[in-house]
């Protein structure tokens, strides 16, 4: 079976900078897959540029059989692509109601209504501020927030860029048990992290990136145990 | 107590006729951050569609039923003009630095004002009158003419009729803007284009929206100043422009209640400084200068408008 998402190739640049220079990485579905890397790696630059924010300097992104790198990006999230971009980006002068129907505003369907109750299911406290505007929201309420906004397109695949940054461990926890519970539900992710020891601790399939390139790829697990890794992003010598 | 009353409600009809205006300003910055400067000339063509449609439908009656359809051919108009203005010369120049768009703007209303001035009369097609000079615009039956008085009050039905449009645009904008799906598109497209993106929001499409909803909304306003003046010329635009500019400055640019606001407090200081400014710097002559200077005393002490955008975010 072929991949769900297949990226190949990959170059994008910022004028004559080129901050991802020929990645090649795969999604299959039902996965959790992570791309770890520090700042500047060109992780970021990735998923905008998945999610048609960006346009490719060279390189193929297929999604399910058909080359997206040429859809825009208003059209993308329709096939069933979502993506949380880093800093959570929810609408701060909205309310978080109001920022979760934005999410399924590609949707015309009756299900709209269910999908938000799944929702404040899977996170009560959006549910008990719903007439909140978003902008009051800590970091971690935002985070969930932005999450539950991405669900409500009911992707195929949901990108997630940094979910646990700035949050306090016992947060980042939680979020990180949900990206769990998504998968165990059915959605494909794919995870950018800079703290790498949760997201591999997860994750089905890892990729290394360091300044625009993939250095290292493997198992969750390999990655884990791998002596490099270690060295590199755990903190240890 | 009558000339403060009488200079209220003149205050007052002269603001509504602002705050129409000012609103098209604030939206399409509040999208683009870009300040139209061509948008008065929307307005002036609106008032030349509602009175093109008028010389072609209906030369020579008066009767109210009129109105709608004058306000119809106003409102194609100056949307027709706001889109094509859009398409042709605002958007090659997304991305480009905010000073190419600005002279874009000023360029292209001077090329409409031209425009009007030496082709109006040209028109195949048609009879219209020449807008070298000023043109009588249509007396309608129900809003030309003393409304009512009272305590020596005079209140006129067109100032009437101007009021009462904006009263009934601004309710028709809130529920736009806040119970529509295409109104929360906008508004997220003006609190982050590309997370909107993200969430399959068309942004090329929201912004003709806004220059849409601004141009329909100056179009009206087009009409009222037609009947309140009871001529037009293709010079209209150009101070009432500015006026509005003003007035959407004053209540927080990108702000759609500032800019109602906005409009009504310049018109009403407008109003009561011509009245009771004494001496040499009184009467009307002196009536823009005072406009202006409450722009800047606005701008030193509340540089984000009387209601200038809360901020509340914190990402």
């Amino acid at each position: 079976m072929s991949p769900m998402l297949e990226v190949r190739d990959l170059e994008v640049a910022y004028g004559k900078i080129t901050a991802v220079k020929g990645i090649s990485f795969s999604v299959d579905e039902g996965q959790v897959v992570t791309l770890i890397g520090t700042n500047g790696a060109g992780k970021t630059t990735t998923l905008r540029t998945i999610s048609g924010l960006l346009r490719p300097a060279a390189g193929s992104i297929t999604f399910q059989g058909k080359r997206i790198d040429e859809v825009p990006a208003h059209d993308i999230v329709t096939l069933g692509l979502a993506h949380s971009p880093e800093g959570r980006r929810i609408f701060p002068r909205m309310t978080v109601e109001e920022n979760l129907l934005l999410g399924a505003f590609a949707r015309n369907d009756k299900e709209i209504r269910t999908d938000l109750q799944a929702a404040y299911d899977l996170f009560p406290i959006l549910g008990e501020r719903s007439q909140q505007p978003a902008g009051t929201f800590s970091g971690g309420e935002q985070q969930m927030l932005a999450m539950g906004r991405a669900m409500m397109s009911r992707p195929k695949l949901l990108m997630l860029d940094e979910p646990s940054m700035g949050l306090s461990p016992l947060m980042m926890k939680r979020i990180m048990s949900t990206v769990d519970t998504l998968r165990s539900q059915g959605t494909t992710i794919l995870l950018v992290e800079q703290n790498a020891q949760a997201a591999l601790k997860l994750a089905d399939k890892g990729y290394v990136l360091e300044v625009g390139k993939i250095v290292l790829e493997g198992t969750g697990k390999e990655l884990l145990t791998s002596d490099d890794v270690r060295k590199a992003y755990l903190g240890e010598d | 107590m009558d000339t403060f009353a009488q200079q209220l409600v003149n205050g007052l009809t002269l603001g509504s006729l602002y705050a129409l205006i000012a609103v098209g300003y604030t939206v399409v910055y509040g999208i683009v951050q870009l300040i139209n400067f061509a948008h008065g000339e929307v307005f002036m063509i609106g008032a030349f569609g509602a009175l093109s449609t008028y010389l072609l439908l209906f030369q020579g009656q008066t009767s109210l039923w009129i109105l709608p359809v004058m306000i119809i051919g106003a409102v194609i108009a100056s949307v027709a003009t706001a889109v094509i203005m859009e398409r042709v010369a605002y958007r090659p120049l997304r991305g480009a630095p905010r000073l190419a768009p600005l002279i874009t703007a000023i360029g292209i209303s001077v090329f409409l004002q031209e425009f009007v001035r030496l082709f109006y009369d040209k028109i195949p097609g048609t009879n219209f009158p020449s807008a070298k000079q000023r043109i009588p615009f249509p007396r309608i039956e129900g809003v030309t003419g003393t409304a009512f008085e009272a305590g020596g009050v005079v209140v006129q039905k067109s100032a009437l009729f101007t009021i009462g449009c904006l009263i009934m645009c601004a309710a028709l904008l809130w529920y736009f803007i806040n119970r529509t799906k295409l109104g929360h598109a906008m508004q997220a497209v003006s609190q982050d284009p590309d997370t909107a993106r993200l969430m399959g929001i068309n942004v090329d499409r929201i912004i003709v929206v806004a220059f849409a909803l601004g141009a329909a909304l100056a179009a009206i306003a087009g009409v009222a100043q037609g009947l309140q003046n009871a001529n037009i010329n293709f010079k209209i635009g150009f101070t009432a422009g500015l006026k509005a500019f003003t007035a959407a400055v004053l209540g927080g640019i990108g702000n759609i209640q500032g800019a109602v606001v906005g409009g009504l407090v310049l018109g009403v200081v407008e109003a009561l400084a011509t009245q009771y400014v004494p001496g040499q710097f009184g009467g009307s002559a002196w009536k823009d200068v005072w406009a202006f200077a409450l722009l800047i005393i606005v701008l030193v002490f509340r540089p984000q408008g009387l209601l200038g955008a809360k901020v509340v975010d914190r990402a």
